[in-house]
């Protein structure tokens, strides 16, 4: 090491570049020759010096693979520093070299047998880490010996080897009896052992979710909180983690593990403490609400969860992360404990956004004062996103705790007076959901807004100002002059003010009919004649329609009452949050999405539900546990935050269906618009060389699981009917149909759910508008090595065009992008190449529009709306698409 | 689990790379370099998705530590065990600079090598780790076959934190009450929120493998043993207790054993730990009240007044006070007048800073200020609140150790042969009242 350090320092000396040391900047000819000479040399000192510059040099991404015979030679040595070296070495370069690598397999076997329990493990250690097919042969035998090891750290490497071996070859893991073996371990006499067992074992469990692996009973459960109180701190969490997925046989059982994991919650490590939390909440659900232990349990759960607010503040985030899932799981737990989520000055700002959900999570009758004044300091603080997010705070406040609301309306017209510009503009689009809410009670506010009008320039305040004067035309005075203002600029508008604007002067007509008919006929040519958008052209051909054969009836339909939004904003869907909970502590709970959203492979696409909700019907001695109750009252409605809503939409169809095939764990695939195209072209996604799958959708549309189906119309919140109408088939349907097709006249009574649609869809943020399918995954990243296509077919000035976006999230550029359409029911093949001219560097994303001729090779499909496309790109890699 | 660890330097350039999983590619390495560390905007959040890879990262100084996976792994023990890395490797060697870790770089591959192992976190106790990772690597051979069975029953079994055959010629211990007290107060002197954040932290030099007791005026423990006794014993020794809000321990705690009898017992670790964490809210003694009162005079000036009083034994010294006066981004000169210590206004903190070397219990003092402003300003100046910081010898949640006895059975020295020293600071915290 002092020679390293010398290095360093002639480095300086000679003023050379400081970065690394000479060995890393340098790229001497000789290099390489130079350390095998040095490698080969008799002196132990000056062979371990050249081992170290060879991982050095490794470290940096050096490729030394070419001194592979003259490391492995070093490996016979009773030094045990350079012996863990050269492993370091064999682990990273043996797949490369698997020829070579089994020279070193003699020294490993010899050293599986050696009298010192910190070689043998070491061996056995490292020998699991060469992923190389012709060691893992010769690994079998002294694993099995290791296994029976006499020393509990040999026995408790061993362990963690056969979950590597398994990794590798899961196959001769199983021939081997090693499960067999591992299972024993759990009884072992030595903690450490019994954690690394179980951790194994879970592992292995989880790539066969129905192999009854952890074959967990009273016994098993016993020993392993037994183990609890023992083992280091990461044992606890290992096990922990494990019991999670028990369940227990009835609420005795499981009021008595409770028992036992309560003590955890007092331990120095987050990690423990969150774990426990989990298997806590899990099994809450299995106690009856009237027992005591219930209610002491749900008082001992809180100040730990408060304790980790004063941790580092990584694991702050993490904790509020989880906390903000239990508390809209069990309120109850954090009601009182308001004050501590309250953002202090220094906070880290992830810490101080997650703090602001959680704040007007328990914001209630008693406490929303507090809530509110301390939301008032922080929408004057500095960042942007804070601000932003602390004005819109104040909103939600207002619509969820109902005696606040004039309160917090007051505050956001303060707020408006400051004239900072985002703190005015996020003001008046929470203003326009309050109006939502309680209407017809704060119009006098209206004053106050108008005269900010001129301030506004981002798209949502701009809709949501002009959806609040259209609403209320009548009384405002000026409010031809106000839209007519907006009007001048029409096309350079986005699509949601467009939109909003259409509506909000068919409103103002229907309101005041004598001076806005020229204003009115203005709006309607500017939004079917002049404008290439569908979405848009379609509405103003239906208002125009309405407005010309029935007047009468075009008052019923746009200025129907409209259902009051939800109280609730911005909840986790149920069944989601569910899972989540099952996930505390994990990335899961951290991104609130399931794993299959973020994990590859066969891992994670288990769903993991509560115990209490899905068994429920068979607990007849106890009909009133938790979750039942839990369950049964209403769902309450929710909205999901704009961003996440196509998110939302996409992990809401991973729960397991009840029949078929569990969903793979693509992410995308099952979204509603998908039937345009039909489940065909899943099939097209994987690699070309597979065989293709059965198509996986069990029709999502009728999927009982999903909430969208049979609302209740008074709950939906306006995006989503958006969405749910945007992707639906049946609007959706072939290409946006032509405005000649639409119903001649809409009869009296259509019901108000479709003017409200019109109404607010682009006032909340559905930028492609009801009748343009919005953009839906057709080919997941990690299908396609890391190329995401999402796309949609659209009308654009009568030419059928396919929009797509091109996200490249692999870690490489790709470029050369080319597609081809195989023959199809329609006809459809392009009518110029894709024009895509620069390469797509990673996690870029690009849109292409390509547009389609109706006549290519016709071929019936099946189903009639399957599409397959080839979509090969040059980053060496070929997908279907 | 943990795929990948790599440690990177300010610059990006990476010190450190170990892999775990094979689903981790040298790739890794470099799309954390460039999402993350030479991204342009402030990090957002401690854990970063990049193409379905995880990537969880800590600061130290100037270094980057980051963890990855693709699994759904235990998020919070993943942190858990960056902070413990850091750990184990200030206790090797010291500070966690860049020339220290590539100083050091054998050294944190064995260690990697140690308390990883596919990605599961062993044993990471630096006392039982420093047995046999040494930096000599040659004189690990010459252990006694007794010596390897020793140190691997100690580093898996029920007590590795401890080695055995620990001997002091003189036995002695310190304890060390640390608190950091929070408040949040209004300007009109309501407190909107307080807390005190305390730690136990423990020096022990003891022979063998003692049994420790530790005992504090906890109001549950005291009522328990009040309730055998009068009422009255009861209610007078209710006023010196404190309600604990929570307490975590170190692992050497028998936590099931303080779960059902509250009581605190363990065999410690040799030399420095930090035995346990508490969280008090009721009946905090705050050290100082600050009174501020702001006036403008106009568009152009301002005045401020602010008082502190100390409240508490005038016997006792706090010592360090700092005042932190936030002034308008505007300020364009400023007069101040105080009557103890040294006031300075630094214009490059926006702020006047007010300090105090000593200052006894029970006194007042206080800073005039006259603020000129610059008119041109629109914006409305936010007024952060008024901070503070200060150090006073006593526990500000009230706490008081009652006991620590030492039982070693096996060896010659019983609990009176200790000497014990138990030392109390309180600290600020974040003491900040609005103005």
């Amino acid at each position: 090491m002092q020679e390293w350090a010398n290095q360093l320092c002639e480095n300086r000396q000679f003023g050379s570049k400081m970065t690394d040391s000479k060995y890393f900047t340098t790229t001497k000819k000789g290099e390489i020759f130079e350390l095998k000479a040095e490698l080969n040399s008799d002196k132990k000192e000056k062979k371990k010096e050249a081992v170290k510059k060879v991982i050095a040099s490794m470290t940096v991404g050096k490729d030394v693979s070419a001194l592979f015979p003259d490391v492995v030679n070093c490996m016979q040595t009773d030094n045990l520093e350079l012996k863990k070296l050269v492993y370091l070495y064999l682990m990273n370069y043996a797949k490369s070299q698997p020829d070579m690598a089994i020279m070193a397999v003699n020294t490993f076997v010899k050293d599986c047998e050696d009298p010192n329990p910190l070689i043998r493990a070491l061996a056995v250690r490292t020998m699991g880490c060469i992923r190389v097919d012709k060691i893992t042969e010769y690994l079998c035998e002294p694993l099995r010996k290791c296994l029976k090891d006499e020393d509990p750290y040999v026995r408790k490497t061993a362990a963690v080897c056969v979950a590597k071996l398994h990794d590798i070859n899961a196959q001769l893991v199983e021939d081997q009896g090693f499960l067999d073996t591992l299972k024993d371990l759990i009884s072992d006499s030595n903690p450490m052992v019994v954690a690394n067992a179980v951790a194994a074992l879970s592992e292995i469990a989880e790539s066969h979710p129905n192999s009854n692996l952890l074959d967990l009973n009273p016994q098993t459960i016993n020993k392993l909180l037994t183990a609890l109180n023992e083992c280091t701190e990461w044992g606890q969490i290992f096990i922990l983690d494990c019991l999670a997925n028990y369940t227990p046989r009835d609420d005795r059982e499981s009021q008595s593990i409770c028992e036992r994991v309560t003590p955890r919650l007092s331990h120095a490590n987050s990690a423990v403490v969150l774990s426990a939390v989990k298997v806590l909440m899990k099994f809450m659900e299995m106690l009856p609400k009237d027992l005591d232990y219930y209610g002491t349990l749900l008082k001992k759960l809180a100040p730990p969860l408060v304790t980790l607010l004063s941790a580092e503040p990584e694991l702050q985030y993490v904790a509020l992360r989880n906390i903000n899932l239990i508390v809209q799981r069990r309120p109850e737990i954090l009601k009182h404990e308001m004050k501590v989520f309250f953002v202090k000055y220094n906070d880290p700002i992830y810490v101080k956004l997650e703090k602001l959900d959680i704040m007007i999570r328990l914001a209630s009758q008693a406490n929303i004062a507090q809530v509110l004044a301390e939301l008032k300091e922080y929408a004057t603080e500095v960042d942007v996103d804070f601000v932003r997010k602390a004005v819109r705070a104040i909103g939600r406040c207002a619509i969820k705790v109902e005696q606040s609301a004039e309160r917090c309306v007051s505050t956001l017209l303060d707020l408006i007076q400051t004239k900072v510009n985002y703190v005015v503009q996020e003001a008046i689009v929470v203003i326009k959901d309050i109006f939502r809410k309680y209407p017809n009670k704060y119009e006098s506010v209206i004053a106050t807004l108008c005269e900010n009008l001129d301030s506004l320039d981002e798209p949502e305040a701009r809709a949501a100002m002009i959806w609040i004067v259209g609403e209320y035309a009548e009384r405002i005075d000026n409010a031809d002059e106000l839209l007519e203002s907006f009007l001048e600029g029409f096309h350079d508008e986005s699509t949601q003010v467009q939109l909003q604007l259409l509506t909000a002067i068919v409103k103002l007509f229907l309101k005041k009919p004598t001076e806005t008919q020229e204003l009115v006929q203005q709006v309607l040519s500017l939004a079917t004649q002049d404008s290439d958008n569908p979405d848009l052209r379609d509405r103003g051909y239906i208002y125009w329609r309405l407005l010309s054969t029935d007047p009468v009836a075009a008052k019923e339909v746009v200025l129907a009452e409209k259902p009051l939004i939800s109280e609730e904003t911005d909840l986790i869907e149920p069944t989601l949050l569910e899972e989540l909970i099952c996930h505390i502590g994990t990335l899961a709970s951290v991104y609130h999405k399931p794993p299959s959203a973020f994990v590859e492979g066969s891992r994670g696409v288990q769903h993991k539900r509560l115990a209490g909700s899905s068994g429920s019907g068979e607990s007849v001695e106890s009909p009133d546990t938790g979750s039942a109750a839990g369950v049964s009252e209403a769902p309450p409605a929710v909205i999901p935050s704009q961003g996440d809503l196509l998110g939302d939409l996409l992990n809401l169809d991973l729960t397991p269906t009840t029949t078929g095939p569990p969903p793979p764990a693509s992410t995308g695939m099952q979204m509603g618009a998908m039937d345009l195209l039909g489940g065909g072209l899943d099939s097209l996604m994987g690699d070309e060389s597979e065989p293709p799958p059965i198509p996986l959708r069990t029709d999502t549309p009728q999927s009982p699981q999903l909430p969208h189906q049979s609302p209740s119309p008074p709950d939906y919140s306006p995006t989503e009917l958006g969405g749910d109408l945007g992707g639906s088939p049946a609007m959706g349907a072939p290409f946006g149909a032509p405005p000649a097709t639409m119903p001649a006249s809409f009869n009296a009574p259509v019901s108000g759910g479709l003017d409200d649609l019109f109404d607010l869809a682009g006032g909340v943020g559905m930028p492609m508008g009801a009748y343009n399918p919005p953009k839906t995954l057709w080919l997941p990243a990690m299908k396609a090595k890391g190329l995401e296509i999402s796309g949609t077919f659209v009308r654009r000035a009568g030419v059928i065009q396919m929009e797509m976006t091109l996200n490249n999230k692999a870690m490489s550029v790709m470029s050369d992008f080319a597609i081809q359409f195989n023959r199809n029911s329609f006809g459809l093949a392009p009518a110029g190449p894709l024009q895509i001219l620069t390469p797509l560097s990673p996690n870029q994303s690009i849109e292409a529009a390509l547009p389609l001729s109706t006549v290519g090779p016709v071929m019936k499909m099946e189903p009639l709306n399957n599409l397959q496309l080839t979509f090969p790109s040059v980053t060496n890699e070929k997908t279907a698409g | 689990m943990i795929g990948g660890l790599f440690i990177y330097n300010h610059k990006g350039e990476v010190l450190i790379s170990r892999v775990y999983r094979d689903d981790i590619g040298r790739n890794a390495v470099d799309a954390f370099r460039v999402n993350v560390i030479h991204a342009r905007q402030q990090v957002r959040s401690p854990v970063t998705n990049i193409a379905r890879t995880s990537f969880f990262h800590v600061k130290r100084s100037n270094i980057w530590l980051a963890a990855v996976t693709k699994q759904n792994v235990n998020a919070t023990m993943v942190f858990e065990f960056l902070y413990k890395m850091c750990d184990v490797m200030s206790a090797y060697f010291g500070k966690i600079s860049e020339e220290n870790v590539k100083n050091n770089f054998v050294l944190i591959y064995e260690l990697l090598d140690e308390i990883l192992d596919f990605g599961y976190p062993q044993n990471s106790e630096t006392g039982a780790l420093k047995t046999f990772i040494t930096q000599q690597g040659i004189k690990s051979q010459h252990h006694s076959k007794e010596e390897q069975s020793q140190i691997t029953s100690q580093v898996t079994g029920q007590i590795g934190w401890r080695r055995e055959g620990i001997k002091y010629r003189r036995n002695e211990l310190f304890l060390d009450v640390l608190e950091s007290v929070n408040l949040l107060m209004s300007p009109q002197g309501q407190v909107l929120s307080a807390h005190v954040s305390g730690r136990v932290v423990m020096k022990s030099y003891l022979s063998g493998m003692p049994e420790c007791k530790f005992g504090m005026n906890d109001k549950i423990v005291i009522d328990k043993q009040g309730k055998g006794g009068s009422s009255e014993d009861g209610a007078k020794s209710g006023k010196q207790s404190i309600a604990i809000d929570d307490c975590t321990f170190h692992q050497c705690v028998r936590l099931s054993k303080f779960d059902s009898e509250r009581s605190i017992s363990f065999i410690p670790p040799d030399g420095d730990y930090e035995l346990m964490r508490y969280r008090t809210t009721k009946d905090i003694i705050l050290p100082f009240r600050v009174i501020p009162l702001v006036r403008e005079v106009g568009r152009t000036k301002l005045e401020v007044k602010v008082v502190i009083k100390s409240n508490f034994k005038s016997s006792l010294l706090a010592q360090k006070i700092e005042v932190r006066i936030p002034t308008p981004l505007n300020t364009s000169g400023v007069q101040l007048i105080c009557m103890k210590g040294k006031a300075k206004y630094k214009a490059s903190e926006n702020a006047i800073v007010w300090k105090v070397k000593r200052m006894a219990g029970m006194k007042e003092s206080q800073i005039s200020a006259e603020i000129e402003l610059l008119p041109n300003d629109k914006k409305k100046w936010a007024r952060p609140p008024i901070s503070m910081n200060f150090e006073v010898p006593f526990a500000p949640s009230g706490l008081k150790v009652r006991y620590l006895k030492v039982f070693e059975p096996k060896l010659n020295y019983s609990d009176h042969d200790v000497i014990k020293w138990v030392r109390y600071i309180g600290r600020s915290g974040i003491y900040e009242t609005r103005c």
